[in-house]
């Protein structure tokens, strides 16, 4: 079980790493990273590195998965051998398999899917190196490679993990506070909509710490969702008159 | 790879309207008020083999999970902790839908958000569980097996299995030359239990919040989300489940639902368990 005694917030109540309660990791975004996949991105939240990649609309096989009136969607979320403290085998892991199913859902609930009928879309998000917060960093990824293979979507999809780590919560928790915080909360919303697409919780917390993680969950989501924003900006506004 | 899920149980548009208009009316098919959890029985000790073990029927969903006890080494991050491993199958014949194999995604999810309540709430307390420090500790197996799908799998396997944990006895374990560890079976000790915890499953359609729903609601709905509760209050775990979309409102909506329903619930397990004693 995890020990309670390791000290995550100073007297000045700073964190481990030296950031406020309510500070998230430096960020950095890329679009359009990959030069095959129809779209990719690349996500980075302080130790954290994911990139993600869209194939599609494309014709499925085998074919009996098609769906006569939507596409289907496909997603893996991986974590490759290197990305963690110990190797993580190459196979996946049941706690892959979860995460991909759950952050398919998500992905479902913001994509146009009965726009491409008889059709998969793709996506593939690789942890390249682990520090906690992975699967939030992977959603932004794949929603960045989405918007990226200009698949049309209802917003783009922000997320961020809560935690609770010597009975006070933070935001955007590294491993650290992972692995010796008490709760663990991701979520992803489309920003704009404020609408929760995924959402989970690994710990125990009151109704009233809920609502404020909640609150401080959608502060990191606003923030990152203008991060998000200005990835893609940035890829549109490079490209030179004379490539179009 | 997670796949959209083309081969879904098929339930006849009428049937799939009536039910909509109905919940939309405060009213569910089977009668039942949205908040209302369908019967339920629990037998424990179904299994005499399994040093713990449960029937649950929740309306017609089937779950029985089952203890095993056996000594191993200890994780090497907790090496003075006992170890406890949840795994849930859902038989090929409990729907028409389901295939033999490997557990899939659901069943793994459901069996990891089971794994997480139990483990985050200190359901047992796995420090009690060491034999030898840092060498051997009791490892319980934990297993779920879905007979039958009516609907909510994940709060039908969550009684099983917390009404297993609580009757189960386990064999003490001596310790004989060269730290050899023996169980033996003829003196038997009930688990180190801390805490209960049930989880509640809340079911999203046109925006109306229902408890429980059945196979054929599971098909009208946008997304679940379920919410373990612990006895005394807290909220122990959530996952969301399926491709719609919550509010914030929604969500804290359901969650207390989700609290006052559980009320009934651990009434339901303290019921039998004394029963059975």
């Amino acid at each position: 079980m995890k020990s309670e005694s390791i000290k995550l917030i100073d007297e000045k109540g700073l964190r481990i790493d030296g950031r406020k309660p309510d500070e998230l990791r430096p960020v950095i975004m890329e679009v359009g990273v990959l030069k095959n996949a129809d779209g990719s991105a690349y996500v980075q939240q302080g130790n954290t590195k994911v990139i993600a990649a869209v194939y599609g609309p494309r014709e499925i096989h085998p074919k009996h998965l098609t769906l006569p009136d939507r596409a289907i969607l496909r997603t893996r979320y991986h974590m490759v051998p290197y990305s963690t403290d110990e190797r993580k085998s190459p196979a996946p892991t049941r706690r892959e398999i979860e995460l991909s199913k759950v952050i398919r859902e998500a992905l479902e609930a913001v994509i146009f899917v009965e726009l491409y009928p008889r059709t998969t879309i793709d996506v593939f998000i690789e942890v390249i190196q682990a520090d906690a917060g992975t699967r939030t960093a992977g959603i932004m990824a794949a929603s960045l490679a989405l918007a990226d293979a200009g698949i049309p979507m209802r917003d783009l999809v922000a997320a961020v993990a809560v935690g609770k780590v010597n009975g006070q919560l933070v935001l955007d928790i590294n491993q650290l506070e992972d692995e010796y915080g008490e709760a663990d909360m991701p979520i992803a919303m489309m920003p704009s909509l404020g609408k929760i697409v995924l959402l989970q919780l690994n710990g125990v917390l009151t109704e009233e710490e809920f609502k404020k993680a909640l609150e401080l969950a959608k502060k990191g989501i606003m923030k990152l969702y203008e991060y998000e924003q200005q990835a893609l900006k940035k890829k549109y506004v490079e490209i030179k008159p004379e490539e179009v | 790879m997670s796949i959209t899920p083309t081969n879904l149980r098929i339930v006849s548009t009428l049937k799939k309207h009536s039910m909509a208009s109905l919940i939309e009316k405060g009213l569910r098919i089977d009668g039942r008020r949205l908040d209302e959890f369908r019967e339920i029985t629990i037998i424990p000790n179904y299994i005499a083999k399994a040093e713990g073990s449960a029937y649950v029927k929740v309306g017609g969903t089937v779950v029985i999970a089952g203890l095993k006890v056996g000594v191993g080494s200890p994780f090497p991050d907790t090496p003075n902790d006992g170890v406890i491993t949840v795994n849930a199958e859902f038989v090929p014949f409990a729907s028409p839908t389901f295939e033999p194999g490997p557990p899939d995604e659901n069943a793994i999810e459901l069996a990891r958000v089971i794994d997480r309540s139990i483990r985050e709430l200190r359901v047992i307390d796995l420090s009690k569980l060491a034999i030898i420090p840092g060498e051997k500790v009791y490892i319980l197996w934990l297993d779920i097996y879905v007979f039958d799908h009516d609907g909510n799998l994940l709060d039908a396997s969550m009684l099983a299995a917390m009404t297993t944990l609580l009757v189960a006895k386990i064999p003490k374990a001596e310790v004989k030359e060269d730290k050899n560890v023996e169980l033996n079976k003829e003196d038997k000790a009930s688990l180190p239990i801390n805490n209960k915890v049930v989880t509640v499953t809340i079911g999203k359609v046109n925006n109306k919040l229902i408890v429980d729903p059945t196979v054929d609601e599971e098909q009208i709905l946008e997304c679940k989300l379920a919410v373990s509760i612990s006895e005394d209050g807290r909220i122990a775990g959530m996952q969301k489940m399926g491709t719609g979309i919550f509010t914030e409102e929604e969500i804290l909506e359901a969650i207390s639902l989700a609290k006052n329903a559980s009320k009934t619930l651990f009434s339901k397990i303290n019921e039998a368990i004394k029963k059975a004693q």
